[in-house]
């Protein structure tokens, strides 16, 4: 097998080979069902009619699509600058704690709880993150830093709900209080879609691509992403970008935390009930974005898609809601592993 | 007195084991230049092969419950030798995926598995006052035997000689990709070995989630020992230390449960932080976490 590279690889060809990759996931996902003793048409059956098949469904899909958007969305813009965040769960999680504490304990005027809820969560997403950031400055993997904090960041959730912030009518199950109804976000009649968060994501995801593709500072995250030399030669530093990238990313899954608590739960609960993997499904939605934020307006969707799926398949079918995992992975290994094929001509034959 | 320095050390090397099996799987492939970020997915299915094959007959065989862990822990390393090597895919987000195949499907095939009895655990051997599982004394030889390997076999030299300059192997004839998969499958069989002594000795039970992040630990651990085979004893025993203190402290402390589940996650911060101010980041492998394209530096 010989690979002949391509200078300038066409939408077309990127298009192509993405579409490839994931319908050869959805193929291998289908002998893993196989395996565990499910028909695979049956599977991807129940998936497709429960999510976009009913308007009950749907509501589902968009629920899901929120947190995955602005996770994503931030993610892209990480992937970007080389700054690999697998941390967007904890971050998430950081936003949900930092936006609770606001409702619960900071007394504030009505009007002014909603947006401070957020700011907050941005705060504590933000924070999260820039301690992976400093700790890359000592040549600390930021992969493996962010998954750490991931684990962190479950036990002081279920540290907060158990202990100082339990609440005081609460027997048996951990939460917190409810918040007062100036901490609720309102959704669409009769949905959990909290349609502020939704407007609030598609901005952002708009947003960024503007500033990736348009400003002084998505210039020079691009050029520390694709060619580090140069961006030490051009006296752009890496370290600075890394850490703002680090906040705006952190950032925008705090935003995603607030909003689960203020738009769905309004408390804060367990880790698991918070995010339902958004975290590592938000990296597939920038991978399948190729680091442009606004095509996660596309991906977030589809990657919903498959989370409200795997929903379904645990109580249609009964399978363990590991499945997303596994979903996820095989998605995501068929993307990277295909990227080749984007930037080269592959011939078989002769070595 | 004594007793619970036995105890604790008992203990610390039981908790230790996974860990130092699985440290060492990782560092064979990472001296040859590639990053495995899936062991905590190869661990899981380690696992599961194990206790599926033990589980199929009270008389099944234990050799081939451990072999079908090496060979589940292998078959998806070649995975990711296939993607990084042949496809050159980014190292760190093809670990990240098979971490996620690894323990989703071992959660969904194994689901049947839950809560059943193992009839043939393996049997632990006594010395003197204490008991030591074989697996534990296996790790301990292969931490030797590699370092050995490593440091003065030809074969050794040529697996670093490609994860330093692999350009520089190739000139001198090495296949570079060939070396490369190898230590791939061999580090995947490690760590489904690992994966192995959870199931048919240390807990002798499937669960989802039984791995609990020892496999994240065991990746972190390569970079506090300096890609040391000797060294990742020592690293194994203070992370098996930590446990055993987590469970031992848990409860009767006044301190919140949640303090020692944490501990492990904060402590390998810290080490990784103190490992990357003493310079010791520096000691990778040159080559590690880069495909090797011939014609480019």
């Amino acid at each position: 097998m010989r690979f002949t590279a391509i200078a300038a690889p066409s939408a077309a060809r990127t298009a192509l080979v993405t579409v490839a990759s994931v319908v050869a996931a959805l193929l291998i996902c289908a002998l893993v069902f196989r395996l565990a003793g499910q028909a695979p048409g049956l599977v991807y059956g129940t998936m497709l009619r429960g999510t976009l098949g009913d308007p009950t469904g749907l509501a589902e899909v968009g629920r899901r699509t929120i947190p995955l958007l602005l996770v994503g969305a931030g993610l892209a813009l990480a992937f970007r600058a080389q700054f690999f965040n697998i941390g967007a769960e904890g971050q998430l999680l950081l936003g949900a704690v930092f936006a609770a504490g606001t409702a619960l304990f900071v007394p504030l005027p009505g009007p002014l709880l909603l947006p401070v809820m957020f700011a907050a969560g941005f705060v504590g997403g933000g924070l999260w993150a820039l301690i992976a950031a400093g700790l890359r400055r000592v040549n600390v993997n930021e992969i493996l830093s962010t998954l750490m904090l991931n684990y962190v960041a479950v036990a002081l959730v279920t540290y907060l709900i158990a202990g100082p912030w339990k609440g005081k009518d609460v027997r048996g199950y951990i939460y917190t209080d409810t918040f007062a109804p100036a901490g609720w976000l309102p959704t669409l009649g009769g949905t959990q879609v909290h349609w502020p968060t939704l407007v609030l994501g598609v901005l952002l995801a708009l947003g960024l691509q503007w500033l990736l593709t348009r400003s002084t500072f998505g210039y020079a995250l691009r050029v520390v992403g694709e060619n580090p030399g140069a961006a030490r030669y051009a006296g752009l530093s890496s370290a600075r970008i890394a850490t703002l990238v680090a906040l705006l990313t952190g950032g925008l899954a705090g935003l995603a935390g607030a909003g689960e608590v203020a738009g769905i739960h309004h408390r804060l609960l367990e880790a698991g009930q918070i995010s339902l993997g958004y975290g590592f499904t938000a990296v597939i939605v920038a991978w399948l974005a190729r680091g442009n934020p606004a095509l996660c307006l596309l991906t977030a969707p589809l990657m919903a898609v498959i989370l409200a799926g795997g929903d379904l398949l645990k109580i249609d079918l009964n399978l363990p809601f590991r499945v997303v995992d596994v979903f996820s992975g095989v998605i995501l290994l068929c993307l990277i592993a295909s990227e080749v094929f984007v930037r080269h001509r592959v011939q078989w034959r002769g070595a | 007195m004594e007793t619970i320095v036995i105890e604790a050390l008992v203990r610390a090397l039981a908790v230790g084991t996974p860990l130092l099996l699985a440290c060492l799987g990782a560092i064979l492939n990472e001296r040859a230049g590639v990053v495995n970020l899936g062991v905590e997915g190869l661990m899981a299915v380690g696992a599961l092969a194990a206790f599926a094959v033990a589980s199929a007959s009270p008389d099944a065989s234990l050799w081939l419950a451990v072999g079908a862990a090496l060979l589940a822990g292998a078959a998806l390393g070649a995975v990711h030798a296939f993607a990084t090597v042949t496809l050159r895919a980014n190292q760190f987000v093809s670990g990240l995926a098979l971490a996620l195949i690894g323990t989703g499907a071992a959660g969904l095939l194994g689901k049947k598995f839950e809560g059943l009895p193992l009839f043939n655990k393996v049997p632990d051997w006594t010395l003197g006052s204490f008991t030591i599982s074989p697996f534990t004394v296996a790790a301990l030889v292969l931490a030797g035997l590699m370092a050995f390997w490593l440091s003065a076999t030809r074969s050794g030299l040529t697996l670093r000689s490609v994860g330093e300059n692999p350009a520089a192997a190739d000139v001198l004839g090495v296949n570079v990709g060939l070396v490369r998969v190898l230590a791939v499958l061999g580090g995947g069989a490690l760590a489904g070995l690992a994966g192995a002594f959870l199931a048919l000795s240390y807990r002798s039970s499937w669960a989802d989630n039984m791995t609990g992040g020892l496999g994240w630990i065991a990746v972190a651990l390569v970079i506090f020992v300096g890609w040391r085979p000797l060294r990742a004893i020592a690293g194994a025993l203070f992370f098996g230390f930590l446990f055993y203190l987590q469970f031992r402290l848990q409860g009767n402390s006044g301190v919140p449960t949640e303090v020692f589940s944490a501990m492990p996650f904060v402590l390998v911060l810290v080490v990784l932080a103190l490992a990357g101010l003493r310079g010791q980041a520096g000691d990778a492998p040159a080559a590690l976490g880069r495909a090797y394209v011939r014609g480019e530096r």
